[in-house]
């Protein structure tokens, strides 16, 4: 693997190599000393243009488990603001000896751009490109499906068969984009619950079934019910009335929770907003895995730096 | 006293209309057409198996000069024309200041007389700013100079209806016409490419072919209901042929043009995020180009305009949603075309003839271009071969932008020599320099002076 920079060309036995590698990673975080000396001398940067503690954050602990060397760039008071471009931050961080780039960004294609574009000799990393994709974000939710259903025997194993309801703004979402085609390649079937409006005009060409009423996609008894974070910016922008009657037709409330089996994965990529699309019952139930998906999360980012960056497969 | 610009002879020709020619070239007009001509002293053009073309004009140029110099320039976008095989370009207004008084638009065709590579015809802004508020001084610029019959918002949409109302109505006063860049800005807000099946996968806000369609058949009614002239630039989707079929069976006063990027390109190049391929109105599917050809064969569309719009690279070296729309297109517009439309059948040479030379000039209002090669008419023309093929590359660029789509592709076609008002600007398929183009300019407007004068006795 040189880059990741979409889960729509990652085939089922890539994308099960990369959950094993994070299996391994995980068994990490149980150490009394959480750290390997795998990427000693690798120089790793993140590069975000876009504020997102969380996804930072993971990265930062995921590249310093591997002992890393790391540098966090920001683009908020940095050159950036003041109108640098991509192309030269980059280079002027690829100058510096950076190994693996990963970066977020506004604009949809910025990582691919940055890929393909031969500014920069360093692997890149997409964490997150406009509503484009996120491909860190559906591994780490494909890890967390598969260690629900097969727990410490998940090695080796896909989502095959496995019901996933993603639910909310799938038009601006790149983490629904991003598990629509992840989900596909390792076997599991993909419907998608969203007002008309928070949906593509045409998604002829995704593998994946489209409605609009969550009570039905309730009553199919779906595996996985994922809830998307709703923007306040789409609530001025008339996707939909007001906060109210989105919560009333596509959240995820108390009533609608207690119809869920009790083995139904609630998942949120989180940050939530309790009580609009997902009640605070549902985010704290047994059947969430929010919590679950926060820490699987460093693992799956181990496991692509390492791959990105020492190219075996056995840490 | 001037020198008198050379007398050329081209020989062995084939015109349009396919039949053979020699064409004498003298004191700037056609002496003389027909086989086995000869004169002493002349400069030989051998054109033996090439196309020779009425000088080719676009409706649809932007030059950036005044304010955006370091993309383009009157000189360096005249350069461009010249090497495409264009005699003449009408210069769009969204320059800085903008072009919406007299004052600019004299500047901007004084500065095309005086380089000689084409004619320049600025297009006068339809409001002032291009704000879309207030008509700006529509009958100052028809009146001056500069002589403008074209005017343009474009790069903005005259969206307010009734400010669309009334500028087509005054335009009517000069025997100008509109044109219209359609694109509804509510409908367009962020896009960032056609939208569709693609748009939502690749994660890019959408451009609706709606967006675009719904105010041509908002400016067709407006055109019928006052009885004025609309031209509508840069076409770019099947229903907008569709409406403008229909308007002009209904005999509403509509003209049309289509670019030759989205006569040949769709939006799955957008793919690559490559931001070469970022264009307004966007690239959009297959079914859009068949249609746009069609409607190019069957005279629904009537002309292809280039487009051509320069950006520095850095303004495309950056992510998709960050970087400037546009392509540049005068010097590949002849090739695309053979490409998009001859190649295929759909259209003969004498159809590129009228696309791009004959209608475009008829919708400017630019005079001599009715009767091309037709004895005594000033000397506008092109010698292309349509038999080579080349891989395009920067060094057929003469602009000063690089952001062509068609870099590495394989195109037909090459532009062998340009003749404008009877004096070369390209000879075997090299611009002829800038000071001797210059200097054949001062002496062909000499010649025209001269013979006013003889005129008045």
């Amino acid at each position: 693997m040189r880059h990741l920079l979409s889960t729509r060309d990652l085939d089922r036995a890539t994308a099960v190599g990369i959950l094993d590698v994070a299996e391994d990673m995980a068994d990490v975080a149980h150490r009394e000393i959480k750290k390997l000396p795998t990427l000693r001398g690798k120089t790793v940067i993140n590069l975000f243009f876009e504020d997102s503690t969380r996804t930072r954050t993971s990265f930062e602990l995921a590249a310093k488990r591997l002992s890393a060397d790391l540098i966090t760039f920001s683009a908020k008071g940095s050159s950036v603001s003041k109108g640098e471009s991509l192309k030269d931050t980059a280079q002027t961080l690829a100058a510096m000896g950076a190994d693996a780039v990963v970066i977020r960004h506004s604009a949809s294609g910025a990582a691919q751009t940055l890929a393909r574009s031969g500014w920069i000799d360093a692997a890149v990393l997409n964490a997150g490109d406009g509503t484009h994709e996120h491909p860190t974000q559906a591994l780490l939710d494909a890890f967390t499906m598969r260690r629900r259903l097969h727990g410490s025997a998940s090695r080796g194993k896909d989502l095959d068969g496995l019901r996933v309801t993603i639910v909310g703004d799938i038009l601006h979402s790149r983490v629904a984009r991003s598990n629509v085609w992840l989900l596909q390649a390792l076997g599991a079937t993909v419907n998608l619950i969203a007002p008309a409006t928070l949906l593509p005009v045409d998604t002829s060409g995704w593998p994946a079934t489209i409605g609009f009423d969550l009570d039905t996609a309730i009553d199919d008894d779906p595996d996985v019910i994922m809830m998307l974070r709703i923007q306040s910016e789409r609530m001025n922008a008339a996707f939909f009335p007001n906060a109210r009657e989105y919560s009333r037709q596509w959240g995820l409330d108390d009533e609608r929770l207690a119809r869920l089996r009790p083995d139904t994965m609630v998942m949120h990529p989180g940050p939530m907003n309790r009580g609009l699309e997902i009640s605070a019952n549902a985010a704290d139930s047994a059947r969430s895995t929010v919590l679950e998906q926060v820490a699987n999360g460093v693992s799956i980012r181990m496991a692509v730096l390492y791959l990105l960056l020492s190219g075996s497969v056995k840490p | 006293m001037s020198e008198t610009n050379p007398t050329l002879l081209v020989v062995g020709a084939v015109l349009p209309n396919g039949s053979r020619t020699d064409i004498l070239v003298e004191g700037g007009r056609i002496l003389r057409t027909g086989t086995g001509l000869t004169a002493a002293g002349a400069t030989v053009i051998d054109a033996d198996g090439l196309t020779a073309l009425p000088g080719l004009v676009d409706l649809h140029t932007h030059l950036r000069e005044p304010g955006f110099e370091q993309s383009e320039t009157v000189l360096t976008g005249s350069r461009a024309a010249a090497l495409g095989g264009f005699t003449a370009v009408h210069a769009m207004a969204n320059t800085s200041p903008v072009a919406d008084t007299a004052g600019v638009v004299e500047q901007v065709a004084s500065l095309g007389v005086r380089h000689g590579y084409a004619t320049v015809r600025p297009i006068g802004a339809v409001t002032v700013g291009l704000e879309g508020q207030r008509l700006s001084e529509i009958g100052a610029m028809a009146q001056s100079r500069a002589k403008v019959s074209v005017f343009s918002d474009d790069g903005k949409c005259v969206h307010d209806a009734l400010l669309m109302r009334r500028a087509l109505e005054y335009v009517k006063t000069f025997d100008g016409v509109i044109a219209q860049h359609a694109q509804e800005p509510r409908l367009t807000e962020g896009a960032q490419m056609n939208e569709g099946a693609l748009s939502g996968e690749l994660g890019l806000a959408g451009w609706p072919a709606v967006a675009e369609e719904s105010i041509i058949a908002r400016d067709v009614l407006l055109a019928e209901h006052v009885g004025a002239r609309l031209h509508i630039c840069h076409v770019s989707t099947a229903g907008s042929v569709d409406v403008i079929r229909w308007a002009k069976a209904r005999g509403i006063q509509v003209t049309a043009e289509a670019t030759p990027h989205h006569l040949l390109l769709t939006e799955d190049l957008v793919r690559s995020y490559d931001s070469r391929y970022k264009v307004n109105p966007p690239l959009r599917r297959s079914e859009d180009v068949l249609a746009l050809r069609e409607g190019l064969a069957d005279g629904t569309i009537d002309i292809v305009a280039t487009d051509h719009a320069p950006h520095p690279v850095e303004a495309k070296e950056c992510a998709w949603a960050e970087a400037a729309f546009g392509m540049v297109g005068l010097e590949s517009a002849l090739s695309v075309v053979q490409a998009a439309v001859v190649d295929s059948g759909q259209l003969g040479w004498a159809d590129v003839a009228r696309v791009l030379s004959a209608a475009p000039a008829a919708i400017g209002r630019l005079s001599g271009y009715a009767a091309p090669f037709a004895e005594g008419t000033i000397a506008n023309f092109t010698l292309y071969d349509p038999a080579v093929r080349r891989s395009f590359g920067l060094e057929h660029l003469a602009g000063k932008g690089v952001n062509t789509p068609y870099l590495d592709l394989e195109l037909p076609g090459r532009v062998v020599a340009t003749i404008h008002d009877g004096y070369a600007t390209v000879l075997d398929g090299a611009l002829v320099d800038s000071s001797v183009v210059a200097a054949s300019a001062v002496a062909a407007s000499a010649l025209v002076a001269t013979r006013a004068a003889v005129a008045r006795g």
